[in-house]
């Protein structure tokens, strides 16, 4: 498209995965491999009660019966399960205060643009920071506290709120889901926990920050987030991990509970390492994320911008059961290079009058593949069920692919299903257009691919939204030319 | 100063330029016109550099600049600016948005600080005023469902914003009533200096009744076939361009 050399390309594509730095500091680590005896180490180590234990063997015994999907469009070599480490994590005792913290992990928090410091903070803004597998530090917790709000490491919850978690946790994902979701189940070593009472509006954003740092460990994080009648949370996870060869495994499970008039809205700024240039190494990313609208007019919103990983698959869902609910799924997906897409959502309709909306904008350059794959399901009591769902891709140069795969189902006559799909590539005019005004090959997609995907970016939290532009800028970078 | 000289250019096979040569000294506006098909947008757009044109021979020099030898953001920054004839749709990408991203980019290349949102919210207020346009036109997307007239208007707004010192129109009459065309004209003639020129492409004599030209050139199969003084343009209104190809 342009006469930019190939070497300013390479050049690009080699910097700007921004956040591949590794941290040295001392970790304790698990043996290798998996078996019931990691499985009661992981939960000794976190002081489980006897149930939790149970639990996370049932989701064992379920996943050694499972086998891994294949459905999606992707392709990536066995996983060896065997030979990945469960469990790593900073090897001095956990902090009980933010001064108690590692230097060098503050340090790298820091880097990633992420200061724990409070007074640093991003204002309104409260963290928790998980490194490989566990929880190093929550901001706020007093200020939430204040407001009834609990925020805290779910490994903390499990102590501090067992009732809580016993009565949630796995209550809307099933340890047995899925095969993915059974091997978290059963290994999870930490993630975050929110719980809103009653009535109240959560004071601040909420934001865990994932930071996957050791070599050959598997990341199997678990949140749950629940908002009692009338109250209301928007939470931001952000996540990124060093340069490394090989692949890493990270497979998460997020649930959340919505009640009578409860809000949750729920937003992902994937920044995975993608692999480099040639394909290697980078994140495999399998998540279950699921949201139950069980209360009347309850809403759950997800938005998410992913770039990173080298293989993405996650299907951010909504069961739909308080009559008036509201689901709803705004996604950007953006794949270059060699990365690998297959996301979308489950809206499943089973209140009378719930609602949903879905509007996904891919958008694949190099020679990566980006799949949405969305399923509207309208049970039979789901009268004047609504779904509206607008898929776009965007093609960048024609070694790339985009792949739209719908399922609808609809069992209630009076419901209205509505899709609407299109296809198009960033036109050499608009390219020319953009860059006889002055900016830069790279600034001009950067600006049309924003433009493209405007729907979803005005729904992320403000403070994130002009991050997540950038990050979409640079994730594009090198792909024309 | 733009120097033209001996320009071919070529779109795959057919040599649509066939050797041009033309000289706009500073502070001068000169005219081409010439029938549908004669390559006016190709001499545009060889001069804007967009890609699919090879340019075979000759050179363009402006201010002492090979300016075909550079990148199309690099001309914007020497100073060029083409109003397109068709100007271009940017679904999601908001006027006021991009018009800054622009504003600052040549800024910026010209070792001049960056506009913040309110001085440019200030600037190009200013601008949508003196271009009769309404205030929302700031905050709809690029050209996304703009009339006809709206995209020339559009065009001429970049341009008093950008403020380039050489400003190629591509038919930015065409379509446009009697008042648009004046208001383009004002906006072409404030920018008049010492050190602006301008190529004012058009198929109508009456848009040079508003923007003088100093030189009047007929362009016709890929050559310059006859240059002149304003009174050029009147004669071709009455005469058309009939015998002028074979010259
Ligand atoms: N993309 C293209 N591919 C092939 N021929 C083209 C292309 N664009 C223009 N042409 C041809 O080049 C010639 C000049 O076109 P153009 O520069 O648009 O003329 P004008 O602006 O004077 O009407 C015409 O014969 C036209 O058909
Ligand atoms: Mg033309």
């Amino acid at each position: 498209m342009s006469s930019t050399t190939d070497a300013v390309i390479q050049d690009l594509a080699a910097q700007k995965y921004k956040y591949g730095f590794t941290t040295e500091i001392e970790m304790e680590e698990f043996p290798k491999g998996l078996s019931p005896d990691i499985v009661r180490m992981i939960s000794a180590k976190k002081g489980e009660p006897a149930w939790l234990l149970e639990w996370r063997l049932k989701a064992y015994e379920a996943w050694l019966k499972m086998e891994e999907p294949t459905w999606a469009r992707i392709h990536h070599a066995p996983i060896a399960y065997q030979d990945l480490y469960y469990y790593a994590a900073p090897a001095k005792a956990a902090p009980k205060s933010l001064d108690e913290v590692d230097p060098e992990l503050l340090r790298t928090y820091e880097k990633l643009g992420i200061p724990l410091n409070e007074r640093a903070a991003l204002a309104g803004v409260a963290v928790d920071a998980v490194f490989d597998s566990v929880s190093v530090a929550t901001t706020f917790r007093d200020t939430l506290a204040k407001a009834g709000v609990i925020f805290c490491p779910i490994s903390e919850a499990v102590r501090e709120h067992p009732e809580l978690v016993r009565k949630y946790l796995g209550s809307v994902v099933p340890a047995g889901d899925n095969y993915f979701a059974a091997l978290n189940s059963a290994v999870f070593s930490d993630g975050s926990f929110v719980f809103i009472p009653k009535g109240v509006k959560c004071p601040m954003e909420l934001s865990t920050y994932f930071r996957i740092n050791a070599r050959n460990t598997g990341q199997f994080e678990r949140t749950l987030i629940i908002a009692e009648d009338g109250a209301s949370v928007s939470y931001l996870e952000g996540c990124t991990a060093p340069m490394r060869d090989e692949n890493q495994l990270h497979a998460a499970v997020v649930e959340l509970v919505a009640m009578d008039d409860a809000k949750i809205k729920y937003s992902t700024v994937q920044n995975w390492y993608p692999g480099d240039a040639d394909g290697k190494g980078g994140i495999y990313n399998f998540v279950t994320k699921r949201g139950a609208c069980r209360g009347r007019n309850s809403k759950i919103s997800w938005t998410q911008v992913e770039t990173g990983s080298a293989i993405t698959w996650k299907y951010p869902s909504c069961i739909l059961q308080g009559e008036g609910s509201v689901g709803e799924f705004y996604s950007v997906a953006v794949t270059n290079g060699h990365q690998q897409a297959d996301t979308g959502t489950k809206m499943i309709h089973i209140g009378k009058n719930t609602s949903s909306t879905i509007i996904s904008k891919g958008i694949s350059a190099g020679k990566s593949n980006n799949t949405y794959r969305g399923q509207v399901k309208i049970l039979p009591g789901a009268s004047g069920a609504r779904n509206f769902t607008q898929c776009d891709s965007l093609l960048i140069g024609d070694q790339c692919g985009a792949h739209t795969v719908p399922y609808i189902e609809n069992r209630n006559a009076s419901a209205k299903v509505e899709h609407e799909a299109t296809t198009s590539k960033i036109a050499e005019d608009q390219l020319f257009y953009c860059r006889s005004r002055g900016l830069s090959e790279e600034d001009a997609v950067g600006l049309i691919v924003n433009g493209f995907c405007k729907d979803v970016l005005k729904e992320l939290p403000m403070e994130f939204a002009v991050e997540a532009q950038k990050l979409l800028a640079v994730s594009l970078e090198g792909s024309v030319g | 100063m733009l120097e033209i000289k001996n320009l071919h250019a070529r779109i795959g096979d057919a040599e649509i330029l066939k050797g041009v040569t033309l000289t706009i000294p500073d502070g001068e506006i000169h005219a081409i016109m010439g029938p549908n098909g004669a390559g006016k947008s190709t001499l545009s757009y060889v001069l804007s550099g967009r890609d699919g044109y090879e340019v075979t021979e000759g050179e363009a020099i402006y201010n002492g600049q090979n300016i075909l030898e550079m990148e199309p953001e690099e001309r914007a920054a020497a100073g060029l600016f083409l109003a397109f004839q068709y100007p271009v749709e940017l679904p999601g990408v908001g006027n006021a948005n991009f018009l800054r991203t622009a504003l600052n980019a040549i800024r910026r290349s010209r070792g001049e600080e960056e506009l913040d949102a309110v001085a440019f919210l200030k600037q190009a207020r200013a601008a949508v005023k003196q271009l009769a346009m309404k205030e929302d036109f700031l905050k709809r997307n690029v050209n996304v469902g703009f009339s006809g007239g709206e995209k020339k208007r559009n065009e001429m707004l970049q341009m008093a914003l950008l403020k380039p010192g050489l400003a190629i129109l591509d038919e930015t009459d065409s379509g446009l009533d009697i008042d648009a065309l004046k208001i383009v004209a004002e906006g072409v003639n404030a920018l008049r200096s010492e050190k602006f020129s301008a190529l004012v492409i058009t198929h109508y004599q009456r848009l040079l009744d508003h923007i003088v030209p100093d030189v009047v050139h007929v362009l016709a199969n890929g050559k310059i076939v006859r240059s002149g003084n304003a009174d050029l343009a009147k004669e071709l209104e009455a005469s058309g361009y009939v015998g002028l190809e074979a010259a």
